[in-house]
């Protein structure tokens, strides 16, 4: 395929779904930034709910000693995966720690042996090449590699296929579309055939009749180096560059842009025969089965201009975030805000207190220049946030909804689908905080659910 | 001659169709109790629920079939249930009377903020971001959801953005125990005035830092207690209600006041040894 960059991604010759924002993307800060390896603290605390799913459980004791990338916890069921060491040390305690996500979760803390190596001494994970599908995806539960792109949802579940549904269509996800995230960019760049050979483990088992790597149209590097790679490799697989456009990265925009099919409502893209994984976790793959190293460490962007060296950095698992933006200089006066994850879309912290997940993407220090409080005023019905909202639900409706309390009618309006891309909160020229009021209807609805399962059986 | 003719098909239809609504009325007639209308009458119409019926009518209903005494609905004032056990002929049944009793003592002045929320202005909405601002993850928010939850004006935030229930005027409905996103509520017994005023998971004066209130699991409750009425669970103290729990000698060593003697009057009794909260303002971030 014919690279259109650097084409007109304003006139939108590249494919893309409908609706969406344009936030002003503010990668140059790190996206020419070579990922640096960030040394072994002292401390590193594993919280067993790393992921979306039943926590892991744990198989050491208080005073044992780990070596890295040991398993130190288990899945817990089948919607959880394993958990595994970054360092070689002593366990000094299986408490509570406080959890990115405010509440105070179980977590494994390990104290760093001084002469901890970078490499695995873990004993070699058979080729893949010889395995049977379900030793497969065994292993990769075992591994406990997650979607790197932020929900960090099992790999393992989204790579078992259910009986009579097919993969047709593979997507990597290159995209990156929040900004001022570049950890995915430099994954690409600088790993390109880890991603590759990754991805051919993967199709081995899938079977896929074609392989797209979506990468935005603003990155021309990782469009460059992929495509030359793709251009040479056995496998069926095509660089798709797309339009700069927010959410661009989200599954369901993706396979719009790409292949024109609509998700609907409640299903999966497995439903429509395709499946999408984030670059970084097929790099994850690649690097379980062929250096033996499971997940233990993840690449992160440290951003904004409140953080005196933007970096994208290769963190162990369990860092504490303190020491993370310590490593990159420091914070300077003018912090504002920190989030975790991106700007769009990233949770605010109250404490850096708080350890790296296999989930997190970014750690963002905004200064006040980049940070703006709105007052809020009322919907003024403009109707700019049904022009945003790429699910083309009606975010002023809800919005009012939620104002009301009216929280079964939210469920009639199709909250539920919402994901939270905040493009309506984006373009209200109100400043209402549409999607923080969706996230309260979400949950209520669902806590309305549990509760009506519960008392039903 | 017109006229006649008009009259007779008419009064004849009236007739047929009057007698249809007669038969009607004999063939298809359900026989209410007149008497629940009347016990409706005299139930309070909040419809909460606090008794287990979907509402007044069919709690009325129930009275009137005898499944239950009027003392259930904690709405009704005591001359409003005698009237209805009278009307009855029933007993009044003494139901104990239950109310909502938070589990926090929390307020602004003694539980650091660690760092200052600013949105949708809802506890709900607050506790989904990074658990709220509160250092205490298990805390009071202070946005009042409760208070605006309840029908009966039973909850008023105070001047430290704590919730305070009126027992006389809570019926246990529940609201608030639904509401709070931290389960802060639960509906006790009014006659439950020992009570464990934190849902700290912690152990350790490190909680301190976060909340002066907190309980810090130093156990001293549990050692003093007579007999098994108290245990230490999850580095928190349990009552077991089941024990004699008209005392308070288990309050008086407690170091922070996590333990307390809820009085009558609507007054918290701390226990001797209790660290005396003098601070009127707000405890600020990085303030200890």
């Amino acid at each position: 395929m014919k690279i259109k960059w650097p084409g007109n991604s304003i006139t939108g010759t590249l494919a893309s779904f409908k609706h969406g924002v344009h936030p002003n993307e503010s990668k140059e800060l790190t996206d020419h930034r070579q990922i640096e390896r960030m040394p072994f603290s002292d401390h590193f605390i594993l919280h067993l709910s790393q992921h979306t799913g039943v926590p892991s459980i744990p198989v050491v004791k208080e005073g044992q000693k780990v070596r890295r990338g040991e398993l130190i916890a288990k899945p817990g069921g089948f919607v959880s995966v394993g958990l595994h060491t970054p360092v070689d040390g002593t366990v000094t305690a299986i408490d509570l720690f406080d959890h990115p996500k405010g509440q105070m979760s179980p977590a494994i803390k390990i104290k760093t042996d001084p002469f901890s190596p970078q490499i695995s001494r873990q004993p070699p994970v058979p080729s893949p090449e010889q395995l049977p599908l379900n030793t497969f995806i065994e292993l990769v539960q075992r591994a406990g590699i997650v979607g790197m792109g932020g929900a960090a949802f099992p790999s393992h579940v989204k790579f078992s296929v259910p009986e009579g549904k097919e993969c047709k269509v593979m997507m990597l996800n290159g995209c990156e579309c929040e900004p001022y995230l570049t950890c995915d960019h430099r994954v690409m760049v600088e790993y390109s055939q880890e991603l590759l050979d990754g991805t051919s483990i993967l199709q081995h088992f899938i079977g896929a009749e074609a392989i797209y790597i979506a990468i935005e149209a603003n990155k021309p590097d990782a469009i460059h180096i992929l495509d030359q790679a793709c251009q040479v490799s056995e496998l069926p697989i095509e660089v798709v560059p797309l339009k700069v456009k927010y959410p661009q990265g989200a599954e369901k925009m993706m396979i719009s842009a790409i292949l024109g099919d609509e998700i609907p409502a409640g299903k999966l893209p497995l439903d429509v025969g395709t499946m999408v994984s984030n670059v970084g976790t097929i790099v994850a793959l690649s690097q379980y089965f062929r250096k033996s190293l499971p997940l233990v460490e993840r690449v992160i962007t440290v951003s904004g201009t409140a953080v005196r060296r933007p970096s994208n950095l290769l963190v162990p698992i369990g860092t504490s975030m303190r020491e993370v933006v310590d490593y990159c200089g420091g914070l300077t006066d003018e912090l504002a805000r920190i989030l975790l994850g991106g700007p769009m879309m990233g949770v605010v912290q109250k404490s850096l207190e708080v350890p790296v997940l296999k989930g997190t993407s970014g750690i963002l220090a905004l200064s006040h220049d980049e940070v703006s409080d709105f007052d809020t005023y009322t919907c003024i019905r403009c109707g700019r946030c049904l022009d945003a909202c790429p699910l083309f639900l009606n975010p002023a409706r809800l919005g009012l909804l939620a104002r009301k309390s009216l929280w079964d009618e939210m469920e009639d309006n199709h909250v539920l689908d919402c994901f939270e891309c905040a493009a309506c909160s984006f373009v209200c020229p109100s400043g209402i905080p549409l999607v923080q009021s969706f996230r309260v209807g979400k949950a209520m609805v669902r806590e309305k659910k549990a509760r009506m399962a519960s008392e039903k059986g | 001659m017109s006229i006649l003719i008009a009259i007779l098909t008419l009064g004849g239809l009236t007739f047929l169709l009057a007698l249809m609504l007669v038969i009607a009325n004999r063939k298809l007639y359900v026989y209410e109790d007149p008497r629940i209308d009347e016990v409706e009458d005299m139930l309070p119409h909040a419809n909460c629920g606090a008794c287990g019926y979907p509402g007044c009518r069919p709690f009325a209903e129930a009275l009137v079939s005898g499944d239950v005494l009027p003392g259930k609905c904690t709405v009704s004032s005591e001359e409003g249930r005698e009237a209805i056990a009278h009307y009855l002929g029933v007993s009044v049944g003494a139901e104990e009377k239950i109310v909502a009793r938070l589990a926090c003592a929390g307020g602004t002045n003694v539980a650091k903020n660690r760092a200052q929320y600013e949105g949708l202005g809802t506890c709900r909405a607050a506790s989904l971001i990074s658990g709220g601002g509160k250092g205490c993850f298990w805390g009071c928010l202070g946005h009042g959801d409760c208070e605006v939850v309840c029908d009966f004006d039973a909850i008023t935030m105070n001047q430290h953005s704590l919730p305070v229930v009126d027992e006389a005027l809570c019926t246990a409905c529940g609201d608030c125990v639904e509401v709070c996103p931290k389960d802060l509520f639960s509906l006790q017994p009014v006659n439950h005035r020992l009570w464990v005023a934190c849902k700290n998971l912690e152990a350790g004066d490190g909680v301190l830092e976060d909340c002066e209130v907190a309980c810090t699991a130093c156990a001293k409750c549990a050692m003093d207690a007579p007999g098994n009425l108290i245990t230490m669970m999850h580095n928190l103290p349990v009552v077991d209600y089941s024990e004699n729990h008209q005392t308070q000698v288990p309050i008086q060593r407690c170091p922070t006041g996590a333990i307390v003697w809820l009085d009558e009057s609507g007054e918290v009794v701390k226990g001797k040894e209790s660290k005396k909260i003098v601070r009127k303002g707000e405890r600020r971030i990085g303030y200890t």
